[in-house]
C-alpha cells in the first residue's frame, strides 16, 4: 500500500513537471526559432543598415531595410501613451483606493475590468470609425491615421493595468502610515500624495512598466490606427507603422530577404518586451524587499 | 495650573455601543496626565478623541464638548487642531522614507520650504526626542532600518517638528523592550517642561513613575481622576484600588 502510493505520488509529480516544463518549452522554442530566424536577415542587411537605416522600402526594385521608422514609431507611440495614460491612470487609482465611496469604486473597479477583456481588434475599430475621423476634423489634416490616434488608443488600452496594479499597491499602504500623516495635520489629500503614493511607488512603477509591454506589444489596434505608412515619426500627424504592424502587414506575401528581415524585426521586438521584463521584475522584488 | 483640554459630558458611540460614558476630566498644561484601565475601557478612545483621529472611523457619534485652550475642538479647523494635539501611536510608524524626510514632513506640510529653517527645525526636533546622536550621520538613510525604540523616538521627533502644544501617546511603549522603554520615559519626562502630554498606558509602573495626574477608566466610564501619588496609595474607589493593586485587568 504504502509502496503505490509512493509510486502514484511520484507519477502525479511527474506529470506536473512536464505541464510545467510545457511553458517552458514554448519560451525556449520561441527564442531559440526567433533567434536563429532573425539573424540571417541582420547579418546580410549588416546590423547598423538594418536597426538605423532610415528607409524601409521592401518591395522596390532596389531594397532598402532600414528599421529606425518603426523601432523610433514604436518608442514614440509608447511614450506618448504613458505620457497620457499614466496620469490618469494614477489618479483614477488614487480615486479608487483612497477616495471613492464603496459603491462608486465597485462600479469603477469593473467598469475597468471591462476596459481590460475588450479585444483589441474592438479598439481598433472604434478608433478608426471614431477618432481618425475625429482627429481629421479636429485638425483639419488629410487623413486622421496616424502616430496621434495610436498614441491615444494605446493610452486607454494600457489604463487597466496601471489603474488596477496601482489600486492594489495603493490599498497595500498600511493604515498607520496615512494615520501618522493625518496626525501631524496633513489633508488626506496631502496624505493621500505625500505618504500614500510614494509608499506604493515601486507597484505603480511595475503598473507603469506593464502599461508599456502591452503598448509596445500591440499591433492589431495600432495597425487600424496609424495608417502604417512605413514614414519616419516626424509629426504627431505623420502615418507611421509600429515594429509589431510591419511584420503582420508584409508576412503574408513576403518572401527572401524580404521575409528574413521581417523575422529580425521580430528579434528586435522579442529583445525590446524581454527588457521591458526584467524591468518589471526588478520592480517588483523592489516591492517585495520593503 | 491651568488646564489646557477640558471635556465635559463626553459620550462616544461606536454604532450602536457606547464607548465613553459621561466623561468630565480638566488636563493640565506642561505636565503629563496618565490614562490606565483594563482593555476596551475606552482609553484610548479618549485619547484619539482628542485630536479628532475618531472622525476617521465611520460610525461614530460623540455628544458633549471637549475644549482645547478654550475653543471647542469639533468646531474648529481639523488640521489646526492636530497641528497643535501631536500624536504618537502604539507602533512605530515612521513613514517609510528617509530620517531626515519623516521629520520634514510636518513642517513640509505646514508650508516651510527654506532648507535652512527645515535643517534647524529637524535638527531641534531630534535633539528634543534625545536621537540626534544616534542618527545624525545617517540623516538621508532610510528609517525603516532603525531599531523599534529609536524608530518610536523618530516619530516623536516627527511630531515635536510642528511644534505643538499636547502630545498624545497612545501606549507607546508597549513594542518596545526596557532599555527603549526607559528612553521613551525619561524622554517624556523631559518633555513635559514644555509640552502637555498625556499617555495612554497598560503598564501601572510606568504611570506611577512619570506622570503627575492618572485618570482610571472602567466599561467607557472615568471612574477616578486625581494625583497620580493620591491615585496608587489612596484611591478613593474601590474599584480604582481592585485595579491598581493587580486585582483584576
Amino acid at each position: 500500500m504504502k509502496k503505490s502510493s509512493k509510486l502514484f505520488e511520484g507519477f502525479v509529480h511527474g506529470i506536473f513537471l512536464v505541464l510545467g516544463l510545457v511553458t517552458i518549452a514554448c519560451v525556449l522554442i520561441i527564442t531559440v526559432y526567433l533567434v536563429a530566424s532573425g539573424i540571417p536577415g541582420i547579418v546580410e542587411i549588416g546590423l547598423t543598415d538594418f536597426l538605423f537605416g532610415d528607409e524601409w522600402a521592401s518591395t522596390a526594385a532596389e531594397p532598402k531595410y532600414g528599421i529606425l521608422p518603426f523601432i523610433l514609431t514604436s518608442i514614440y507611440g509608447t511614450l506618448g501613451a504613458i505620457i497620457i495614460g499614466v496620469p490618469i491612470g494614477v489618479l483614477t487609482a488614487v480615486y479608487l483606493a483612497k477616495i471613492a465611496p464603496s459603491s462608486v469604486k465597485n462600479v469603477m473597479g469593473q467598469m475597468v475590468s471591462i476596459l481590460a477583456g475588450i479585444p483589441s481588434v474592438v479598439y481598433g475599430l472604434v478608433g478608426m470609425m471614431v477618432l481618425v475621423p475625429g482627429l481629421r476634423k479636429l485638425f483639419d489634416i488629410p487623413d486622421g491615421a496616424s502616430l496621434l490616434a495610436a498614441i491615444i488608443v494605446l493610452a486607454v488600452m494600457i489604463l487597466p493595468s496601471i489603474i488596477k496594479m496601482s489600486v492594489t499597491a495603493l490599498e497595500a499602504v498600511p493604515q498607520e502610515y496615512e494615520d501618522a500623516s493625518l496626525a501631524l495635520g496633513a489633508t488626506a489629500e496631502e496624505t493621500y500624495f505625500r505618504v500614500s503614493l510614494p509608499a506604493a511607488k515601486s507597484g505603480v512603477a511595475a503598473s507603469v512598466v506593464l502599461g508599456v509591454g502591452r503598448a509596445i506589444g500591440e499591433a492589431m489596434a495600432v495597425m487600424m490606427v496609424a495608417g502604417n505608412a512605413p514614414n519616419m515619426p516626424d509629426s504627431l500627424f505623420q502615418s507611421v507603422r509600429f515594429l509589431t504592424t510591419a511584420v503582420a502587414s508584409e508576412m503574408s506575401y513576403s518572401s527572401g530577404l524580404q521575409r528574413q528581415a521581417l523575422f529580425s524585426i521580430a528579434l528586435v521586438l522579442f529583445v525590446f518586451i524581454m527588457l521591458i521584463n526584467a524591468l518589471l521584475n526588478f520592480f517588483l522584488k523592489g516591492e517585495k524587499k520593503e | 495650573m491651568n488646564s489646557i483640554i477640558t471635556a465635559q459630558d463626553l459620550c462616544l458611540w461606536y454604532g450602536q455601543s457606547q464607548a465613553l460614558k459621561n466623561i468630565n476630566i480638566q488636563i493640565p498644561e506642561r505636565s503629563i496626565t496618565a490614562l490606565i484601565g483594563p482593555s476596551g475601557c475606552g482609553k484610548s478612545t479618549f485619547l484619539k478623541t482628542l485630536n479628532r483621529m475618531n472622525d476617521l472611523i465611520n460610525g461614530v457619534r460623540i455628544t458633549g464638548t471637549v475644549e482645547y485652550n478654550g475653543t471647542d475642538i469639533f468646531s474648529q479647523d481639523v488640521n489646526q487642531l492636530r497641528k497643535e494635539v501631536g500624536m504618537v501611536f502604539q507602533k512605530p510608524n515612521p513613514f517609510p522614507m528617509s530620517i531626515y524626510d519623516n521629520v520634514a514632513y510636518g513642517p513640509r506640510t505646514h508650508g516651510i520650504r527654506n532648507k535652512a529653517q527645515l535643517d534647524e527645525i529637524v535638527e531641534r526636533s531630534l535633539r528634543d526626542a534625545a536621537i540626534w546622536d544616534e542618527v545624525k550621520d545617517r540623516l538621508k538613510k532610510n528609517a525603516l532600518g532603525l531599531s523599534g525604540g529609536q524608530q518610536q523616538r523618530l516619530c516623536i521627533a516627527r511630531a515635536l517638528a510642528v511644534q505643538p502644544k499636547v502630545l498624545l501617546m497612545d501606549e507607546p511603549t508597549s513594542a518596545l523592550d526596557p532599555i527603549s522603554t526607559l528612553k521613551i520615559e525619561e524622554l517624556a519626562t523631559n518633555l513635559k517642561e514644555t509640552y502637555t502630554i498625556v499617555i495612554v498606558t497598560h503598564n501601572m509602573q510606568q504611570a506611577l513613575r512619570i506622570s503627575d495626574r492618572t485618570a482610571f477608566f472602567l466599561l467607557g466610564e472615568l471612574v477616578e481622576y486625581g494625583d497620580t501619588e493620591q491615585i496608587f496609595s489612596q484611591p478613593a474607589d474601590k474599584r480604582t484600588e481592585d485595579y491598581v493593586t493587580g486585582r483584576f485587568g
